[in-house]
């Protein structure tokens, strides 16, 4: 397939030198060592907790059962005692209800997952999110209620600093490309291909060596932000558009994440249960590395490993640099959705000091959603919700590009994204009044 | 230490272009035409541009701490009203109304509406137009260009801009007098009277492509306002050669190239959308040529950018493009 590409985007500073040859390291555990274990760390409802104070706990066990359709299982990621079910730190929630497990035993071994009598039904079983950073439940993605026939692998990784989905294709090349054809053929679908941007040169040759054996197709991708856009991806590859408000599948396709497929094959072949996930440590820290990590280790032990700080840190954000969350404590502990730990110290940061908008249009330029953000600040600044919805802010996948640009440093992104719950209540009201 | 970490809204980092940098770029764009208007008109042109901007931003300044708002200088707009204010005054005005215009072009256009970005049309211009009106003598005292060869220090000679001898002769004698005005040669490199900035057309093109270049501006709105003045020129000499000028001559005469690179493309005042600003060029190139054929202003550059300024959020908001998936109402 032609690479057909998408309007706007970025080329931001990569930076992600530091990382990307290096192979990944387990994080160790020790015993005596506390886990916290958030039960909302996906999109939808949070899991309903399984297990009581002073429970014994081995690693893989289900502790938290999907509370709902979009919803998914929680398994426990180290072998001991849970201290408590209260809440635990959560980078936007502030404390979230979530188990703390404390490590009495080291050990490689897990509790195989109930794998159920269907696909989906192992998928779900295994607490599968998107790795990406959405954190869709998995199984949700998979039951498609309409026709599907393309399944593309994202392997764009098109966030700055981060290299965890490098690494793993380049680690785990085979086991992602197995994932990927066990959903291929349980949703029996005709086109499977994955993208990766062409500055990850050895993970393409990585996956070139399988295009024959597997019948899938590599696509090269242009080096651009947000080229892991889900709907970017599809415009990209396929030349589908995915209608707004709408999900890929109503052009036909489904996305996975190279996380996520490496995941689907542990699931299905090894039983194993999403417990652990590969997460990129880098900026000011002594030695950037990627590690896999154990779902709950609070991020100070991450940087401890990573040699500690450099400097007096700043900013700690987890996740990239244009999506993810700034976190507020040093407890946060890594989720499903973890993919990097980034550290700014205070000359690492840009200078935020706002000027007025002076109408300069790079906003507009660099939406890969084709819309006009810097209009819309005006909307959010006067609170003029009925203007934004005609403006179409809910189309927006809060992928910062504006913000980016923006020269004179406008809060642009952050604006949409706090104002889409008003919006989000017109557009029902206006619904409400057509069917009336 | 954790509760001094810093929490934004991603993203994390910036783009290294800021809004004070953009407009240091737009100054060193117009840096070819200052210097050479301190070539032609020596120490009129240095004390013009020094006046304007010292004005300009004092009165910001001024305004900001009166109304109890955060200054807005660093932004560098002032800077720039200051300089294209100059650019668009004949060399010699008085200090006084290059205070007056100072006002008009920021406290009354600019200052007034809010500031940077708010105000509806372009400060130079506005402050242009009225003391046009106001003082059209002051306005008009065209000098003839010098050269620093004769010292920074000369007399005035005032005379006639190429576009108003072409009026004066359609009056007077119903045809045009080419004798009477500058050959091209002159224009492009500015040895001919009229505003200090848009003289030699070639250094405002420099500068134009410097601002392509470095991705200020884009060439939606230069080539659409160029482009409509020469095609509607250039039938109207074809039908009337006697009536007036080759279209060549109207492009790169009385400010066309100044307003379409650096006045017409002004952020603030133009619109952000890109079919939206194909519209606003040829609206600029079509009110210019109107008024330099049947009005009785020689020039029309200034007009026709207000004129077309007024039209902007009505063009931001009606051509709207469709976002990525927007299903047709």
């Amino acid at each position: 397939m032609p690479y057909f590409g998408f309007k706007g985007g970025i080329h931001p500073k990569y930076n992600k030198s530091a990382t990307q040859s290096k192979n990944t390291e387990n994080l160790p555990v020790e015993v005596g060592e506390v886990v916290h274990i958030p039960l909302a760390q996906h999109i939808g409802a949070p899991a309903k907790i399984l297990v009581k104070k002073n429970q014994q706990v081995k690693t893989g066990e289900l502790i938290g059962e999907a509370a709902g359709f979009i919803s998914t299982t929680i398994h426990s990621s180290v072998t001991g005692k849970v201290v408590s079910v209260g809440t635990v730190e959560h980078p936007i929630g502030g404390r979230v209800p979530g188990v703390s497990i404390e490590v009495e035993e080291l050990t490689e071994d897990y509790v195989p997952i109930d794998s159920g009598d269907s696909f989906q039904k192992t998928v779900l079983a295994a607490g599968l999110a998107g790795m990406g950073c959405a954190t869709f439940p998995s199984h949700v993605k998979l039951s498609p209620p309409k026709d599907v026939d393309a399944l593309l692998i994202n392997g764009a990784e098109c966030e700055p600093y981060l290299t965890c989905d490098h690494r793993m294709m380049v680690e785990r090349t085979e086991d992602i490309v197995k994932g990927a054809v066990i959903i291929k053929e349980k949703l029996g679908l005709k086109i499977l291909a994955i993208g990766i941007e062409k500055n990850k040169p050895d993970a393409i040759e990585a996956f070139r060596k399988f295009e024959k054996e597997y019948g899938f197709e590599v696509i090269e991708l242009e080096v651009k932000y947000p080229q892991g856009g889900e709907k970017q991806l599809i415009k990209a590859c396929l030349n589908r558009v995915v209608p707004e408000g709408k999900l890929p599948m109503e052009v036909g396709a489904i996305v996975h994440n190279v996380g996520t497929c490496a995941c689907i094959y542990d699931a299905v072949e090894l039983k194993k249960p999403l417990y652990e996930r590969m997460v990129t440590v880098t900026g000011a820290v002594k030695e950037p590395k990627n590690l896999m990590v154990k779902i709950g280790t609070p991020i100070s032990k991450l940087i401890e490993y990573c040699g500690g700080f450099v400097g007096e840190p700043k900013k700690i954000v987890m996740g990239g640099p244009m999506m993810g969350l700034a976190v507020t404590s040093l407890d946060t502990p890594v989720m499903k959705g973890t993919s990097g730990i980034l550290v700014y110290s205070e000359s690492d940061l840009p200078d935020l000091t706002q000027y007025n908008c002076m109408r300069c249009g790079r906003c507009i330029d660099a939406c890969p959603m084709e819309l006009i953000p810097s209009a819309m600040d005006r909307f959010v600044v006067k609170e003029l919700y009925e203007s934004l919805a005609d403006w179409h802010v809910m189309n927006c996948i809060e992928c910062g590009c504006c913000s980016y640009v923006c020269p004179s440093r406008r809060t642009l992104v952050g604006g949409f994204k706090t104002s889409k719950r008003q919006v989000a209540r017109i557009l029902k009201e206006r619904e409400d009044n057509k069917n009336d | 230490m954790t509760d001094k970490l810093l929490v934004t809204f991603s993203p994390h980092d910036r783009d290294t272009m800021t809004t004070n940098k953009v407009m240091m770029l737009v100054v060193l764009a117009l840096l070819p035409s200052i210097l050479s208007s301190v070539y032609f008109y020596g120490h009129y042109a240095i004390k013009g541009y020094l006046l304007t901007v010292i004005f300009c931003v004092a009165l910001e300044y001024g305004f900001d701490k009166i109304s109890g708002r955060k200054t807005q200088i660093k932004d560098n707009s002032a800077l720039l009203t200051g300089i294209l204010l100059a650019m668009n005054m004949p060399a010699g005005a008085p200090w006084w109304i290059m205070l007056i215009g100072a006002f008009i072009a920021i406290t009354v256009s600019k200052s007034a509406y809010g500031g940077l970005g708010q105000n509806p049309f372009n400060p130079a211009l506005v402050a242009r137009v009225f003391l046009l009106i106001a003082w059209p003598a002051e306005m008009t005292a065209w000098i003839k260009p010098q050269t620093v060869m004769n010292g920074l220090t000369f007399d005035a000679v005032s005379t006639a801009t190429p576009l108003g001898a072409m009026k004066t002769d359609l009056l007077a004698k119903g045809h045009v007098v080419m004798e009477n005005i500058a050959p091209m040669t002159d224009k492009l490199i500015g040895s001919v009277s009229g505003c200090m900035g848009g003289d030699s057309a070639l250094l405002v093109l420099l500068g134009g492509a410097f601002l392509l270049q470095q991705r200020i501006i884009t060439w939606h709105i230069p080539v659409s306002f160029i482009g409509t003045v020469f095609v509607l020129t250039g039938l109207y000499w074809l039908v009337y050669p006697d009536q007036t000028i080759n279209p060549l001559m109207h492009i790169i005469s009385g400010g066309v190239m100044l307003g379409a690179f650096f006045m017409a493309t002004d952020y603030v005042t133009s619109p952000m959308v890109k079919r939206a600003q194909l519209i606003f060029g040829i609206g600029c190139g079509l009110i210019t040529v109107v008024i330099r054929l049947f009005g009785s202003y020689p020039e029309g550059v200034a007009f026709a950018i207000l004129i077309i300024n007024a039209f902007v959020p009505i063009l931001d908001n009606y051509m709207r493009p469709k976002s990525f998936g927007e299903e047709a109402k």
